[in-house]
């Protein structure tokens, strides 16, 4: 087997196992007292990582000059689309029990309510549109699309800081990561304009 | 020819399995006995052995009449999940870094506008007043709830033996500060020490009280060992924990939460379903080991006990 394909396989695998350790710590009862608050917790920070994780692709292809990194980044992304719906679900299921008109009234009052959501409805068109039949069929648009992922991260991040109430440590860097994956991509965008207009006042 | 070999251990000396299960238990029941016998002319013998990390029983608790009937929340969620950002700020965090903790000795320093003044010995402090079990709802402002049978000693009690100055209108309390056992301190994530206070017609409410139990044992490190406020119509925070200062004063304290954000948390914090904090409601709350939400209830089902403390007040604004 290539190293390449077991490298998939192998954080294919690894990305399962949140999921499957929340079913067995709260089949345990590991997940302590308040397993709700655990689920919605972890669900969430999982989705956030491989949100960002997804981000880290584009960069280290172009570090690395490994072009086959390109097939991890739908993984990733489709993951932190996985985990986000079992966030929202455990949001909606567990906590709230249906309970539509209180929910309704904490997206629409409670910012940080309001900005998960949108996160979420950010990665809906993102997540359907990742097939190869989509990715032909829009064609250049697909890119302009699926650059709709940084606003979801940074929706995502500010989503994560709102809840916290005094402990920043974790959102803060979340959105250190996050600023670095976005500085590499403002640095390039620059870099591959100077260059034109220089060359052409030259 | 049959060799019959006598087994190496006899049935007899094997532990039985339940013990065997609750081996750490046992050992510290058996430390605590073994101090506790140690300090039998101390009345408060027990409460050493706690802090050599048992789980000693507290003698003679009487029952209270403010006692819910509710069911009570099992030790595990009571002393497993809680928040005590001294000891670091995830849920079972207390539970961990607190096992090392030293509460005792222990002084409490009681100043400001009173007539007895100095620093007192936790068990000096205590011993006057007898223990009662008071089985209270607790309401966090995070949107969840417990049942927890405390054991403690009427506030008010207190408050009348140690005689504040006619002046005196707020009490307020100092959580120790000691970043060497809690860890939790080294981070600012709060100004430390953690600080609470009370209007005195507040602290003198017969249901406020000092708790140094839960289960009818000396209370955990997690808990806030070895003394802790209790004030059950309001929202957790203000049961500030390891108390080491008692101060009288003329002016409103200010509270950590507080200070740390002004706009979410007040001085008054009672438990208010038509208060919303600014993030999140307050409308109902998720009782531990329940699956559905609950109703919260104003002043958390006490208000025809405190309702009259605040009938002239407007409490959207003194939230």
């Amino acid at each position: 087997m290539k190293v390449f394909t077991l490298l998939r396989r192998t954080i294919f695998a690894a990305l399962l196992v949140p999921a499957a350790a929340l079913v067995y710590w709260t089949l345990t009862g590991e997940a302590g007292p308040n397993p709700i608050d655990f689920i919605t917790d972890t669900t969430g920070t999982t989705a956030l990582s491989c949100l960002v994780l997804s981000l880290t692709v584009t960069p280290l292809r172009r570090l690395s000059g490994r072009n086959e990194l390109i097939k991890l980044r739908r993984m990733l992304g489709l993951y932190a689309f996985f985990y986000a719906c079992l966030h929202v679900l455990t949001w909606s299921v567990l906590d709230w029990f249906f309970d539509w008109e209180s929910m309704a009234a904490d997206i629409v009052k409670r910012p940080f309510i309001t900005l998960g959501m949108t996160t979420f409805l950010l990665l809906l068109p993102l997540a359907i549109t990742s097939t190869e039949g989509w990715i032909r069929r829009l064609g250049r648009r697909w890119t302009r699309l699926h650059r709709l992922v940084y606003v979801a991260a940074i929706t995502a991040t500010i989503h994560f800081w709102w809840v916290v109430k005094v402990d920043f440590r974790q959102p803060r860097l979340w959105a250190l990561a996050l600023s670095v994956l976005l500085g590499f991509r403002a640095w390039w965008t620059l870099q591959a304009r100077v260059p034109r207009s220089s060359a052409g006042s030259a | 020819m049959l060799i019959r070999k006598t087994p190496d251990i006899r049935y007899s000396e094997v532990t039985p399995k339940g013990l065997y299960l609750r081996r750490r238990e046992f050992i510290h029941a058996a430390a605590a006995g073994a101090i506790g016998a140690a300090a039998t002319l101390s009345p408060v013998g027990t409460a050493r052995a706690q802090a050599q990390g048992g789980r000693a029983k507290l003698p003679n608790v009487r029952k209270s009449a403010f006692s819910t009937t509710e069911k009570i929340n099992p030790y595990e969620d009571v002393t497993g999940y809680n928040n005590f950002y001294e000891f670091g700020t995830d849920k079972d965090d207390p539970m961990r870094n607190g096992q090392k903790f030293i509460s005792r000795p222990w002084t409490i320093r009681v100043e400001g506008l009173v007539k007895t003044p100095g620093s007192y010995d936790i068990d000096t402090f205590v011993k006057p007043h007898a223990l009662e079990e008071r089985i209270y709802r607790l309401r966090c402002v995070e949107a969840w709830s417990m049942v927890i049978p405390w054991v403690g000693i009427p506030l008010a009690d207190v408050i009348k033996r140690l005689e504040p100055l006619p002046g005196a209108q707020f009490v307020e309390f100092t959580t120790l500060l000691d970043p060497k056992q809690m860890f939790g301190q080294r981070i600012p994530v709060l100004d430390w020490p953690y600080i609470e206070g009370l209007r005195m017609d507040e602290a003198m409410h017969p249901l406020a009280i000092l708790a140094v139990g839960l289960y009818g044992e000396v209370l955990p490190n997690q808990n806030g060992a070895p003394i802790r406020l209790v004030v059950p119509w309001k929202y957790g925070f203000k049961g500030i924990k390891s108390i080491v200062r008692i101060r009288f004063t003329d002016k409103q304290p200010r509270n950590s939460w507080e200070v740390a954000n002004p706009r979410e948390y007040g001085f008054y914090a009672n438990v208010n379903p038509t208060v919303d904090h600014p993030r999140w409601s307050q409308a109902s709350e998720r009782r531990l080991g329940e699956f559905l939400r609950r109703k919260t209830l104003m002043f958390n089902g006490y208000g025809d006990q405190v309702a009259g403390l605040y009938s002239a007040m407007d409490l959207r604004r003194a939230f």
